[in-house]
């Protein structure tokens, strides 16, 4: 392109931006198209057909395109959202009637196993709820990173069948969770095959201990993150400049320094990305449980494998104050670790 | 020369100097080994790295694969072959009958037509106020139209199940859960408080401002609205992104659990997954759980959408890594 065809592209350019908003854009001293077309205000009779579509014009006209996402967003999230603060702070809330007896903190403190509701003392949630929520988060997410990072680099340098692995990769993402926890119950029954490869004689599921059902549990929900974290990493990789590759060869710097000095700081948005979401997600188990273990114990009338998504589906109905205040809860421990980890990231993450 | 200095690396023998114009010997050596040896010995490295490179990733692949594969084979076993001590990797007796009992027993045809009614309509609601709201963000002009957007944006930070509470309070109200639902009660239940996604506005905005304004005003001159140009122009150039919404929607409803195990009470009204965990396998002699008609049941669950992502793999793949959300 020279110079002259540039300049008259820019000036194309600015003519039809200037068009679409001229009203707050035009400035004397802003263009040269301005003083091309007239030193004077412009009036509305320039106007082609109406290209010059003045703000007031659209604005109704927009209002009216967004009134369905509006009209829904009011219904099923603006208001969900107050409404559930406020329930959370409701005693004995009965959403059937819209009754309840006055406001009070209680219901926080229930949840938290330090004060009583209706004479009872839960324990559910201190019990199991918070630590099972957390063992999961924090052993799936870190590990499924980093197995995720290691097979999309194995799979970077492949020369031949990287499509064909990459959707091989990618299976367990087209699954339907429950399905597949019930596979995987199967796999880990104790006369299943993992307990047949290995000559062990486990109960994996059913009447399990809480701490050994946790390894099917994480290794199943491992598993099924992989996929997307896969396909994200291994786009990000194939983004990385290759030069920097170069100059470490050229250096002969070993493989994991490569590793950790240049595709980690490389992938870092990506990563950053990947651990929001996946903390996220990991907060929120509940499908998975329900696949392999089809309760929220190991046995009947047993709450070990209690998660505090699952606390709140389950006591939607019955308690619907104690399962908002555990919603509650729950948003306040995500908006934390999410500030937390865009906080950390304004350190690490190279752009 | 100090060959002494040189005894591991000798790159280039210049000792018979004095015949040079006559015959050229350069000799290339480290550590006794000459470049080619050398050359040699780097490709063989190479071959082997790669082997085992392959051998690796395949495991790795295979394991991925493995719980697919234990499905399909436990869907073809018979009880005690699945029991036995000696498990095997393969069905001695490919048991067809799993599946007739299955069809027979478990309600997959009506399961299947709830899940895809629900589907369909969600996604036909989704696509509409989808379309709408991007439009109108991408490309009209309005008051306050950044400020709206970041709140928008900003609700998708809030999880689920702050809303599913309410949700299911609202849907009651308007009395599509309860003794007294019906089907079509149900299906609107599974299906309006699903019309909106704030994230598929903000994926197809940004596809939206993609389209260069020259064509908007361009068609503005020709004299068309904003709604032609939007129907005849902005769609068809979204398309793969509609696509890919389309194809994650029903990926989402076909996965959904909770909200549907919440509303449908009855068991004609539950979806797949709702219905698949929700059913009986047990042996009604022995009291244990039937795992091949389990697995039966499953590999039916999953088949449709293995076959979903064999038509459309490249939307899925594409649209799962822009928009990284189940559903």
């Amino acid at each position: 392109m020279t110079e002259n065809e540039a300049r008259t592209t820019l000036l194309n350019e600015n003519i039809l931006d200037n068009s679409v908003t001229f009203a707050p854009r035009y400035n004397e001293s802003d263009d040269v198209i301005v003083h091309f077309v007239s030193h004077k205000k412009i009036n509305n009779k320039f106007k082609v057909g109406g290209v010059l579509d003045n703000e007031q014009k659209n604005n109704w006209k927009a209002w009216l395109y967004l009134a369905p996402v509006l009209v829904l967003i009011a219904i099923f999230l603006i208001y969900p959202l107050i409404n559930t603060i406020a329930i959370s702070f409701m005693s004995n809330y009965n959403y059937v009637t819209g009754s309840y007896d006055g406001f009070t903190l209680d219901n926080f403190g229930a949840i938290l196993g330090l004060s009583e509701i209706n004479g009872v003392r839960d324990n559910r949630l201190l019990d199991y709820g918070f630590a099972n929520t957390f063992i999961i988060t924090f052993v799936t997410v870190p590990l499924s990173l980093i197995i995720a990072l290691l097979i999309s680099v194995l799979l970077n340098s492949l020369k031949w069948l990287q499509k064909v692995y990459q959707i091989v990769f990618f299976l367990p993402y087209v699954t339907n969770t429950i399905a597949i926890g019930m596979v995987f119950s199967v796999l880990f029954d104790r006369q299943g095959v993992i307990n047949y490869i290995f000559g062990s004689d486990i109960t994996w599921i059913y009447g399990a201990d809480r701490w050994v059902a946790m390894v099917p549990l994480c290794l199943y929900i491992i598993w099924g993150s992989l996929p997307f974290k896969i396909l994200i990493l291994l786009s990000g990789l194939q983004g990385v400049d290759k030069q920097y590759y170069q100059a470490a060869k050229i250096d002969s710097t070993p493989k994991w320094r490569v590793l950790l000095r240049i595709t980690v700081p490389a992938l870092s948005p990506q990563i950053l990305y990947l651990m929001v979401t996946s903390f996220i997600g990991a907060f929120k188990e509940y499908s998975s449980i329900v696949g392999l273990f089809n309760g929220p114990g190991t046995s009947t009338g047993s709450y070990n494998m209690y998660t505090i998504v699952y606390y709140i589906y389950d006591n939607l109905n019955t308690n619907t104050s104690l399962a908002a205040a555990a919603a509650v809860v729950l948003f306040v421990i995500i908006l934390l670790f999410t500030f937390l980890q865009l906080w950390i990231s304004k350190k690490r993450v190279y752009y | 020369m100090a060959s002494k200095d040189l005894n591991l690396k000798q790159y280039i023998d210049f000792s018979q100097d004095n015949e040079f114009d006559t015959d050229i010997a350069i000799v290339i050596k480290e550590g006794n080994r000459s470049v080619d040896s050398i050359k040699h010995r780097e490709k063989i490295t190479r071959i082997i790295f790669t082997i085992i490179l392959y051998i690796v990733v395949t495991f790795l692949a295979f394991l991925m694969v493995f719980p697919f594969y234990w499905m399909i084979i436990t869907s073809l076993k018979n009880n005690s072959e699945i029991i036995s001590a000696q498990q095997t990797f393969f069905p001695t007796i490919v048991m067809w009958s799993n599946y007739v009992y299955v069809f027979n027993h478990f309600k997959f045809v009506t399961y299947m037509t709830n899940t895809i009614v629900v589907a369909v309509f969600s996604t036909i609601g989704t696509l509409i106020t989808t379309v709408f709201g991007a439009f109108a963000f991408a490309r009209l002009n309005f008051k306050g139209r950044e400020a709206l957007f970041m709140v928008f944006l900003m609700t998708m930070m809030i999880p689920g199940e702050m809303m599913v509470i309410s949700n299911y309070i609202t849907v009651a109200a308007f009395g599509w859960i309860g003794e007294n639902a019906t089907l079509t009660d149900a299906y609107l239940a599974m299906i309006v408080p699903f019309w909106v996604s704030v994230f598929y506005i903000y994926l197809l905005r940004q596809n939206f401002k993609q389209v260069p304004n020259e064509l908007y005003l361009a068609a503005k001159v020709d004299g068309k609205s904003d709604w032609s140009f939007l129907w005849k122009v902005m769609v068809p150039l979204a398309a793969p992104t509609l696509i890919s919404i389309t194809i994650l929607k029903f990926m989402g409803t076909w996965n959904s659990y909770v909200w549907p195990n919440l509303v449908a009470n009855k068991d004609e009204f539950r979806l797949i997954s709702n219905g698949l965990r929700g059913s009986s396998f047990v042996d009604p002699e022995s009291g244990r759980v039937e795992y091949g008609y389990q697995m039966a049941a499953t590999v039916l669950v999953t088949v449709p959408l293995f076959l979903l992502f064999v038509f459309f793999r490249k939307y899925i793949m594409r649209g799962v890594g822009r928009a990284g959300i189940k559903g």
